[in-house]
């Protein structure tokens, strides 16, 4: 198991918090709160060893628009896909922002 | 089943626990307990260097079924093979002791169960037992005031522990995908051998411990298909059903006299379970 601590520069806080699948073989929970203000932060604990460049790499574009609402997110990945990181993280920021449900 | 029933059929085995639930619950009344974001996770898991999920893959929440107050609890059959924990196995207990107090206070709230579950998570051992046991001695204690009403629709199953927790409650509501027992196929092949049991022979597994060989023994009061209307039709009566304790529960010397009726050297086979089961106890229980 490693973990791994991102963030990025956001703007207002989400308007609440949101959840996104489960810890089961290929897929990952996302936990989803709102951040401060500015500032998005990314805690991941992942089963996979060794891939911390693309999971920077895959959080890093998700989180690239600075105007995005600021969330603290949780990530509990059980060896999910760059896919499904993209698609439950988008699941969980379109459930915060209540379009959409978790 | 025609192509448009098909279509329009939702699947229940496909949903999550939390999912699951919020099907059962009728609209807008759902209240989850120890929700995720109260990061009530396993203690154990971490320590041995496997991934946590934020609710213990357990869901607890109240509601409502056609009006009555319920507490569900329903294990994620997919986070570690829905087993039971030490947090999880506690989360459920605990809700079956709050209910028991409504139960004894007069303000019944029926406990649905949605049994996912391979049995105790084998890197918490005892602490997962204990919490076991603890289900298991709220439902024989709830069954006295309340229906206890426990689902098992598959894919998992319910195994080990669990599947006594099954056993005890007054109505028991499975699907064709569903598979009830003590043992799981690999358990039982290490155990005794693959002629006694091939876990890799799928049909075998199904006629033996599957969702209708479970109902056609009387060991399962309900046999629905994998479909969420269905299933929440089924739970919602067993909801509305006076409490009571099923024969299978009360007949004990008649499930004795089964056991004793078994033949070791015989590699069991559904159709002769079937006939055993449907057998009283003075009759033969020779296989057909």
């Amino acid at each position: 198991m490693q973990r791994l601590s991102l963030d990025y520069a956001a703007g207002a806080p989400a308007a609440r918090r949101a959840l996104a699948g489960v810890v089961g073989s290929g897929d990952l929970e996302v936990l989803l709160e709102p951040g401060t203000e500015g500032r998005s932060t990314v805690e991941i604990n992942t089963s996979v060893d060794g891939v911390n460049d693309i999971w920077t790499a895959v959080v890093g574009r998700i989180f690239a628009d600075a105007t995005q609402p600021a969330v603290a997110l949780e990530i509990n990945d059980f060896g999910a896909t760059p896919a499904v990181v993209r698609l439950r993280i988008a699941q969980a920021m379109e459930s915060a922002a209540g379009r959409g449900e978790a | 089943m025609d192509t448009a029933a098909l279509i329009a059929r939702e699947s229940f085995v496909e949903r999550s626990a939390r999912a699951r639930v919020a099907g059962l619950l009728d609209e807008g009344t759902m209240r989850e307990l120890l929700d995720p974001f109260e990061r009530l996770r396993s203690p154990w898991l971490g320590l041995q260097d496997i991934v946590t999920q934020a609710d213990d893959g357990v869901v607890i929440a109240r509601g409502a079924i056609d009006g009555t107050a319920v507490v569900c609890a329903a294990i994620e059959p997919a986070f570690q093979g829905g087993s039971m924990g030490e947090v999880g196995g506690a989360k459920i207990a605990g809700a079956l002791e709050l209910a028991l107090e409504d139960a004894r206070a007069g303000k019944p709230v029926i406990p649905v169960l949605l049994l996912e579950t391979g049995g105790v998570r084998l890197q918490e051992a005892n602490c997962g037992l204990a919490a076991i046991a603890e289900i298991h001695a709220a439902i024989v204690a709830l069954r006295a005031h309340v229906p206890v009403v426990g689902v098992i629709t598959g894919p998992v199953g319910c195994f080990g522990g669990m599947s006594i927790a099954a056993g005890l409650c007054s109505e028991l509501i499975v699907t064709r995908e569903a598979r009830l027992g003590l043992n799981g196929p690999q358990v039982i092949e290490q155990e005794a051998g693959i002629d006694e049991f091939d876990s890799r022979d799928r049909p075998m597994i199904w006629s033996l411990t599957g969702g209708a060989q479970r109902h056609a023994c009387g060991l399962a009061e309900t046999l629905c298909n994998d479909d969420a209307r269905e299933i929440a039709n089924a739970v919602s009566r067993a909801v509305a059903a006076p409490a009571r304790e099923p024969a299978r529960l009360r007949d004990i010397d008649t499930h004795l006299a089964r056991l004793q009726a078994v033949d070791p050297a015989w590699r069991a086979e559904a159709a002769w379970v079937r006939t055993a089961f449907a057998s009283k106890q003075d009759e033969n229980g020779s296989p057909a």
